[in-house]
């Protein structure tokens, strides 16, 4: 049975590209066929993080207005044998994104692969609405700070309110916690918001902490997921966050701010 | 209590010079204060309580007189002065008797136009009849969610339950008593309707704002924060609204 994950915020530059990247290509790395849809049309971002943006021929809108099919649309990832993308379009505007073209294509992607996972822009209106409105689980992309806790706030309300999973009175959607841009120090030294503020704000389950680091820069620059980059803190905390969304139990690691000896510099970076 | 007034438009500008002033007609949304006694002293009285329910809301608002429901001769001159008193002003009477119409424009009130589908207004048959002896009848919404970010929750008919958090910018809203078995981030309004016996109820008191019949708080005094993250009460006193831990 496929699942739609959506990947929200309210705020924007919180990750949740970059959450969607690498939540996708981990999945595919484990064998499970996977599709990443861009909802942010007219912000057009996905391909880039993903490094296909020279192969975008149709996009999403293009889909949804029947000028080409699935098949045009979808970008094979080349890295990745189960990883597809479906780009957004970057000349039209979030409105082009109908209910029912959304359903149907949802509907399509259902039948051919096990994950769909949404990219969804920022803010309340009709763009991120459309993005929420089919999924079943939803990762709430959040940094550390306060103002990204209370958009995360109102979006897990319309989630509850608003998602079609509420309005048939179906089981709620599942609502889990992906705090990115995480520093220990700058928390020890009260800059940020320390994780139990968070979840006691909020009050859903933490899925992953994924660490401030410059990798997360480098590897979008590259077109390269972050989570490829194993060796990486913010490649392995996705990886992390993968597994544990797949029903692995795995402690939460880069909580504390530990200062490295001279050794562990030398040797590790 | 408010309708609308109309004037017909009039124009009485020479074409070849420049007006100083140009009439027209416009809408406008009046108050309408429907007299049920002509004693002076009763009108006070009842007038002194309305206003200290909301004393914003009636400052310099025009309002027109309503003699439907009043047969009595009325003292224009003295109820004008009594509503001019209490920064009420008044804009013209309507539905009068001939007697009272008379009276009204010797006292320099204007006579308004009928109400379209005149009704006989009747007195209101409790007026005083306070709203909380309804009590264990009235209807207590019971919410098991937490109250997220943006979202408002009501309880119109009676007391609210939420087992769970109310985020910062969200707002709660109960005709009765407000419980909150959880933190209170967001603002909590009780006794919506004016009901001054409501209580708000709190596990950990870290509001925004709080209010009982309209008398509110934000909770920035030291006083107050030196009660934030606390279980309390919250109720009325004196018109001032008292934060108790409960302990």
């Amino acid at each position: 049975m496929a699942r739609v994950i959506v990947v929200t915020s309210g705020k924007g530059g919180v990750g949740k590209t970059t959450t969607s990247a690498s939540f996708a290509a981990g999945l595919a790395q484990r064998d499970f066929k996977t599709v990443v849809v861009d909802f942010d049309v007219g912000l057009r971002n996905l391909d880039l993080i993903m490094g296909c943006e020279r192969r975008v021929v149709y996009d999403f809108v293009n889909v949804i207005n029947g000028e080409a099919n699935l098949n045009q649309a979808l970008i094979k990832d080349k890295r990745l044998n189960n990883l597809y993308i479906l780009p957004a379009s970057q000349t039209r505007d979030k409105e082009a994104l109908t209910h029912e073209g959304v359903e149907a294509v949802i509907g399509e992607l259902k039948q051919r692969f096990d994950y769909i996972v949404c990219d969804s822009p920022a803010g309340i209106e009709h763009g991120a609405h459309i993005a929420m409105y089919f999924a079943d689980d939803a990762l709430i992309t959040t940094n550390p700070e306060v103002s990204s806790v209370r958009d995360s706030d109102r979006i897990l309300g319309l989630i509850a309110s608003r998602s079609r999973r509420a309005i048939h009175d179906e089981e709620p959607v599942q609502e889990l916690l992906v705090l990115t841009r995480y520093s220990p120090e700058r928390v020890e030294r009260g800059d940020m918001l320390a994780l139990d503020d968070v979840l006691e704000i909020l009050g859903i389950p933490l899925l992953g902490v994924i660490p401030e680091s410059q990798s997360v820069l480098l590897a979008s620059n590259e077109g390269v997921p972050v989570i490829m980059n194993e060796r990486s803190d913010a490649g392995s905390a996705y990886g992390d966050m993968v597994a544990r969304y797949l029903g692995e139990d795995r402690p939460h690691r880069f909580l504390t701010n530990e200062r490295k000896n001279l050794f562990q510099r030398l040797f590790k970076r | 209590m408010s309708e609308n007034t109309a004037q017909k438009p009039e124009h009485s500008v020479l074409p070849s010079q420049r007006a100083a002033f140009e009439l027209k007609g416009s809408l406008f949304t009046l108050t309408i204060f429907h007299l049920y006694d002509a004693d002076i002293a009763l009108i006070e009285q009842h007038l002194l309580e309305k206003i200290a329910q909301a004393p914003g809301f009636f400052r310099h608002a025009p309002v027109v007189i309503d003699l439907n429901s009043l047969s009595d001769p009325v003292d224009f001159t003295a109820l004008a002065a009594l509503l001019r008193r209490h920064q009420l002003i008044p804009v013209g009477i309507r539905h009068g008797s001939e007697d009272q119409c008379a009276a009204a424009l010797s006292a320099d009130l204007p006579l308004l136009p009928k109400q379209r589908t005149v009704q006989r207004t009747d007195m209101p048959a409790e007026a005083e009849a306070p709203q909380k002896s309804t009590g264990s009848l009235a209807r207590t919404r019971v919410y098991t969610k937490p109250v997220r970010s943006g979202q408002q929750l009501h309880a119109l008919d009676g007391d609210l339950i939420i087992i769970g958090t109310v985020s910062g910018g969200a707002e709660v809203l109960a005709a009765g008593n407000i419980h909150v078995y959880g933190s209170l981030r967001g603002r909590a309004l009780a006794g919506a309707y004016g009901d001054t016996q409501a209580r708000i109820f709190c596990a950990s008191l870290e509001a925004e704002l709080v209010s009982i019949a309209g008398n509110y708080r934000v909770l920035e005094k030291p006083r107050d924060i030196a009660k934030l993250h606390q279980a309390v009460q919250i109720y009325l006193e004196n018109e001032h609204l008292i934060i108790r831990p409960l302990t």
